[in-house]
């Protein structure tokens, strides 16, 4: 017999598949600004689902993210305007180059831990910035423009350009959600939660801490990347305090995260629902929609630390996605009911 | 089967274990006494890897696991419950025991699902396999510690003090299960303070005290002893 909280989950679960179908036909129905808005609503996501994989279960509070986005940025203007690949191979390669990037960066700051590794984070892109900026052939400190051919590349008429960037931010997105949920039902995936619910205690029943924080460093590395090339494209430009940017690729990733709910799943996908209802809705406030979000994560946090996520959790009885793992006895399975109602 | 050999470990200047010797042969079910702050979770935690010491060699099973992670230590076959427990509080009871079947027992997934569905049944958690590990009593959760280090498949098992705080008729239960335990064939060091509960099951008991062993030997000679008493008896 379905229950009340039942009903509310199976309801979540349609919605959540009816708006990814809806949105993979949003060049149809929606008008182009909105194809903007949502095309940045699907990079900002990949990169609170990447923060979140890092800070939230691998215990790797980066606070410097947007070094990979920056670097698939210039990487992805590397290949396409000055290498003249066409720009759809140029962003897994941007991808590529951020991996590549990451292993000296990863031997660095895994030498840290915590505090002391957030800082080392940070460091880390602001050297790379000011690198970026030294590039003369990528237009130095003040940057530079997409060349238009590469533009005209991607659609005619202007429409066409913005459906094609939305396609292809809708696809990375659902990569990185594809990807996170084959992770975290993995074998690594059950130790990274292991290991986000209780470092020590997942050591000492052998789940390897360095494998997998190395695994999800390298591993998220190559979706930033690919998130900065398709950023690139929407925005037309690079520049090293934009493609670098710590406030829009770090710092708001953080309090989406945090509001949504840190180490879940669903976590990310409601912070960054509300980051953009906020910001579509309070953008008028100025200044005011920030301080706004500001004193909203923390009271969330005061709640409930594990955001809005943990606190909507109570009222169901499985998660949206469920990347939990169930016992295969049959006898286990009927005792559930009663499992979750008590 | 494990051997410490001069094993030290000091925090700042605080020597709490202090060039300890210990032989510990397969098929024995050793207790460890001592007063409180003598040093006793700081050895496990020696032994287990989560701390490195400050001097000293540890070998299991002919290998020197001196430097090793408490993870490979863990999949070579040690396995150890925590004093204050650690449980996985947003997995439910089946994937605390399943993750550990995967990672420290090396099974495969559907091999884990099995052994955490047997080792809850064996562990009296069976219908709790679905509560948060977050959620359960204490009785529960020590009994979760017991069903995790059962999962990695040890041939030693570190016990520490799990038959704390619980009623006598929870620590006859848990008693039961330990006892069959190890006539599974594990090799079992136990610190335990319920004096009785340690007796009833030890083959063989070590007091320590002021940062070494004051007395090894059999359970009754052990209590017996002069120093034992002074140490630890308060008499």
């Amino acid at each position: 017999m379905p229950t009340a909280p039942n009903l509310l989950l199976s309801g979540l679960r349609l919605l959540f598949a009816a708006v990814v179908i809806a949105m993979a036909a949003g060049p149809y129905f929606l008008d182009p600004t909105e194809v903007v808005i949502v095309t940045e609503f699907l990079s900002m996501l990949v990169l609170a689902i990447m923060w979140n994989l890092l800070a939230g279960y691998a215990d790797i509070v980066t606070v410097g993210q947007h070094a990979f986005v920056g670097v698939g940025a210039y990487a992805f203007f590397g290949f396409s305007a000055l290498a003249g690949l066409d720009p759809y191979s140029s962003i897994p390669l941007a991808g590529l180059v951020a991996l590549i990037i990451a292993v000296p960066a990863m031997i660095l700051v895994f030498r840290l831990r915590t505090a002391y590794l957030a800082i080392g984070t940070w460091v880390v892109a602001e050297v790379l910035m000011l690198v970026a900026g030294k590039l003369q052939a990528w237009g130095g400190g003040s940057g530079t423009s997409l060349p238009i051919s590469i533009v005209l590349s991607l659609g005619r008429a202007r429409n066409d350009r913005l459906a094609v960037i939305y396609w292809l931010a809708f696809a990375l997105a659902a990569a990185a959600m594809f990807v996170t949920y084959f992770l975290l039902r993995s074998r690594i995936g059950v130790g990274l939660t292991a290991m986000r619910d209780n470092e020590e205690g997942a050591a000492a029943i052998g789940v390897n801490i360095t494998r997998a924080r190395i695994l999800c460093f390298l591993g998220t590395a190559p979706f930033l990347g690919m998130a900065g090339a398709i950023i690139t494209m929407q925005k037309l430009r690079i520049a090293p305090p934009a493609s670098f940017s710590i406030t829009d690729f770090t710092v708001f990733i953080i309090f989406n995260v945090v509001i949504g709910g840190i180490g879940s799943f669903e976590g990310p996908i409601i912070g960054t629902i509300v980051y953009f209802l906020l910001r579509e809705y309070l953008s008028e406030l100025g200044t005011w929609n920030l301080i706004l979000l500001g004193t909203f994560s923390i009271v969330v946090i005061l709640i409930e630390r594990r955001g809005l996520w943990g606190l909507f959790r109570r009222l169901l009885a499985d998660d949206i996605v469920p990347v939990a793992h169930k016992p295969t006895q049959p006898a286990v399975v009927s005792r559930r009911l009663s499992a979750t109602e008590s | 089967m494990l051997e410490l050999a001069s094993v030290s470990r000091a925090f700042g200047g605080l020597r709490v274990i202090d060039k300890v010797d210990f032989r510990l042969e397969p098929g024995e079910i050793v207790g460890i006494l001592g007063p409180n702050g003598a040093g006793k979770t700081t050895l496990f935690n020696m032994i287990a890897g989560v701390l490195p010491p400050s001097g000293g060699r540890i070998v299991f099973e002919n290998r020197d696991v001196t430097a090793m992670k408490a993870w490979d230590r863990c999949r070579l076959g040690i396995g150890r419950t925590y004093q204050i427990p650690k449980p996985f509080t947003h997995m439910s009871t089946f994937e605390n025991v399943m993750v550990a079947a995967i990672h420290g027992g090396r099974s495969s997934m559907a091999q884990a699902k099995a052994e955490a569905g047997a080792i809850l049944a064996r562990t009296g958690l069976a219908r709790h396999a679905l509560t948060p590990a977050g959620q359960l009593a204490l009785l529960d959760t020590k009994q979760l510690e017991l069903a995790k280090a059962l999962a990695v498949k040890p041939r030693l098992l570190l016990l520490d003090e799990i038959a704390g705080g619980l009623t006598e008729a929870e620590c006859d239960v848990l008693l039961g299960t330990i006892a069959d335990v190890y006539k599974s064939g594990v090799t079992i060091v136990w610190i335990e303070h319920v004096i009785h509960a340690l007796r009833r099951l030890v083959t063989r008991l070590a007091v320590l005290s002021g940062g070494g062993f004051i007395a090894v030997g059999a359970p009754q000679e052990v209590l017996a002893d002069q120093r034992v008493k002074e140490a630890y008896l308060g008499t």
